[in-house]
């Protein structure tokens, strides 16, 4: 079906069918990723209305199912209001740089062995790249809302998100260190090979047995790096304000939507790198991209659960968990990992 | 014209209208921001040149850390924009003086093919060939001093800076996490037992 697909559109296009081929594969990545994120507020809203026993959202349409959409139907409605003072231009771009990120690094994310869009060499360092330019979204509206509450969130966030970004990247050298390689396909390949992949266990020879004390390092830096409870610091309803106090209608929805999207790009990213990707958890069982999309969704469970059930950090505790413990522990695992590999007990030649 | 050419040229475009916005806007953010435009294309061209590691050690670096502390002290600054605009003409031969050299030097730099200072020219690499393997190998074999030496000196930067902002007794009233985590409720609260005064 694929080829006589690709047969149509080559003779539809001719010189410009890969331009097209290439457009139409983008959609397929962002569409379900845009559906994605506007079932994980749904399922968000559902889950922690059952921890907290509370129904969550059950009356519009069959229980509750097209809630995300009238919420987006009414943001889409609203006014976006343009404080007086505020720099006009920058206060609008500032939700395409937190936006724009979290979509551009699907293109190298691996779905299964042949399906990527972009099977670039260098596609971890792509990610950490691309994904360090979301931090300008927060630091840009803070300062172009023209008003010291958001400015000062804004600050707050943008230190916070860059604390933990080095943080997370000690953690992925560790990772690259182990798989010897920077391309996304490799390090799942990688995982699949080992002892108990061999026994038909491979679960246990997955990057988050060996790296256990990164994947903890990373599952919480990932947290904080989306600015989600309980390291929600740009938000903090209860007590503080953040960035986006001066954000109304779309423009904020489009906050809104880059919160979700980075959810499910670290989610993808913490699964693929440490949770073995579309690998199969025993040997029974056939790979498939299936797997990557259980996995994704355990991970993103993980963020509603603890946004359920832990209060929120105070700000001088984040950032010293950030500087203080993760940074020293990811330097000495990183020298551990690296004498590791050195020895006769290296497990990963 | 091939395509890459055209990627080029739009890129090259972009690139020399965003560093001459960082020095004629009037805005010191946005100077900034442009700035940031900068590199990102830079990044871009660099990209085309098949350098893909410094592509996104660029962004990584420049774009997602050194710039974002940029803005921060960009955007805590009281700027008065009429005193940074006197002494215009006052400054003007210095800096005549500096964007000369600085033009000497990329002469000489874009201009060595024709004057032969490259006697061995750069190896191109394969496509498939990766240019961080490639970089990596030469930083810790070949040039592994001058490497320990930049970061010696990189630390010696961390510790001076801290250093620097150390000097006075700390003012701040931060806590003891661990004496907090052991904190009990009766070293805290006293529970008092007071008899009901009767009433007259």
């Amino acid at each position: 079906m694929v080829d006589a697909l690709q047969g149509l559109l080559q003779g539809l296009f001719g010189s410009l069918f890969p331009l097209v081929w290439t457009l139409l594969k983008i959609v397929l990545i962002i569409a379900p990723l845009l559906l994605a994120v506007a079932y994980l507020t749904f399922w968000e809203r559902k889950v922690i209305g059952w921890m907290q026993v509370r129904i969550g959202p059950n009356r519009v349409g069959p229980w509750g199912l097209i809630q995300p959409i009238a919420d987006g139907l009414k943001l889409l409605l609203k006014e976006v209001v343009i404080p007086t003072g505020s720099d006009k231009a920058v206060f609008l771009i500032a939700p395409m740089f937190a936006f724009a990120p979290a979509l551009a690094a699907w293109a190298v994310i691996p779905f299964n062995d042949t399906l990527v869009l972009a099977n670039v060499n260098a596609s971890l360092l792509y990610i950490m790249s691309i994904t360090s330019i979301g931090v300008y979204g927060i630091i840009l509206s803070g300062w172009a809302s023209n008003s010291k509450y958001a400015f000062l969130g804004g600050m707050r966030s943008a230190a916070q998100m860059i604390s933990y970004e080095v943080a997370m990247g000690l953690a992925l050298v560790v990772v690259l260190m182990v798989s010897n390689s920077l391309n996304l396909g490799d390090i799942v390949q990688g995982q699949g090979q080992g002892y108990f992949a061999d026994k038909g266990l491979g679960i246990l020879s997955w990057n988050w047995l060996p790296l256990l004390p990164m994947f903890v390092v990373y599952l919480v830096s990932i947290v904080a790096e989306t600015n989600r409870a309980p390291f929600d610091m740009a938000e903090g309803e209860s007590e503080i304000v953040g960035f986006h106090v001066e954000y109304s209608g779309m423009a904020f929805a489009v906050f809104f939507l880059a919160e979700y999207a980075n959810m499910i790009l670290v989610s993808t990213l913490a699964s693929v790198l440490f949770l073995g990707g579309w690998l199969s958890p025993v040997g029974f069982l056939p790979d498939g991209i299936l797997w990557l999309f259980v996995k994704i969704s355990a991970v993103l469970f993980f963020f509603l659960w603890i946004r359920a059930t832990f209060p929120r950090y105070r700000y001088d505790q984040i950032m010293r968990l950030g500087w203080k413990v993760f940074i020293p522990l990811c330097l000495i695992w990183l020298v551990v990992v690296g004498c590791w590999m050195m020895s006769p007990l290296n497990i990963w030649k | 014209m091939e395509f890459k050419t055209f990627v080029f040229y739009f890129l090259s475009a972009i690139l020399v209208f965003a560093a001459l916005r960082v020095i004629t806007s009037r805005n010191p953010v946005h100077a900034a921001l442009f700035l940031v435009l900068a590199f990102f294309t830079a990044s871009g061209v660099w990209l085309l040149l098949q350098a893909e590691f410094l592509a996104m050690a660029l962004v990584l670096v420049y774009v997602g850390a050194v710039m974002v502390l940029f803005l921060f002290v960009v955007m805590m600054l009281d700027i008065n924009l009429d005193r940074l605009r006197e002494g215009f003409w006052g400054y003007l031969p210095m800096g005549a003086i500096i964007a000369l050299l600085m033009v000497g030097e990329m002469g000489l730099v874009l201009g060595g093919n024709y004057l032969g200072l490259f006697e061995s020219s750069v190896r191109q690499a394969g496509a498939d060939e990766s240019n961080v393997q490639a970089i990596g190998r030469l930083m810790f074999t070949e040039y592994v001093y001058p490497f320990e030496l930049a970061s010696v000196i990189l630390l010696v930067g961390i510790v001076a800076a801290v250093a620097l902002t150390q000097r006075e007794k700390r003012k701040n009233k931060s806590v003891n996490p661990s004496q907090q985590v052991f904190v009990k409720a009766r070293d805290r609260v006293r529970v008092l037992q007071m008899p009901a005064e009767k009433r007259d």
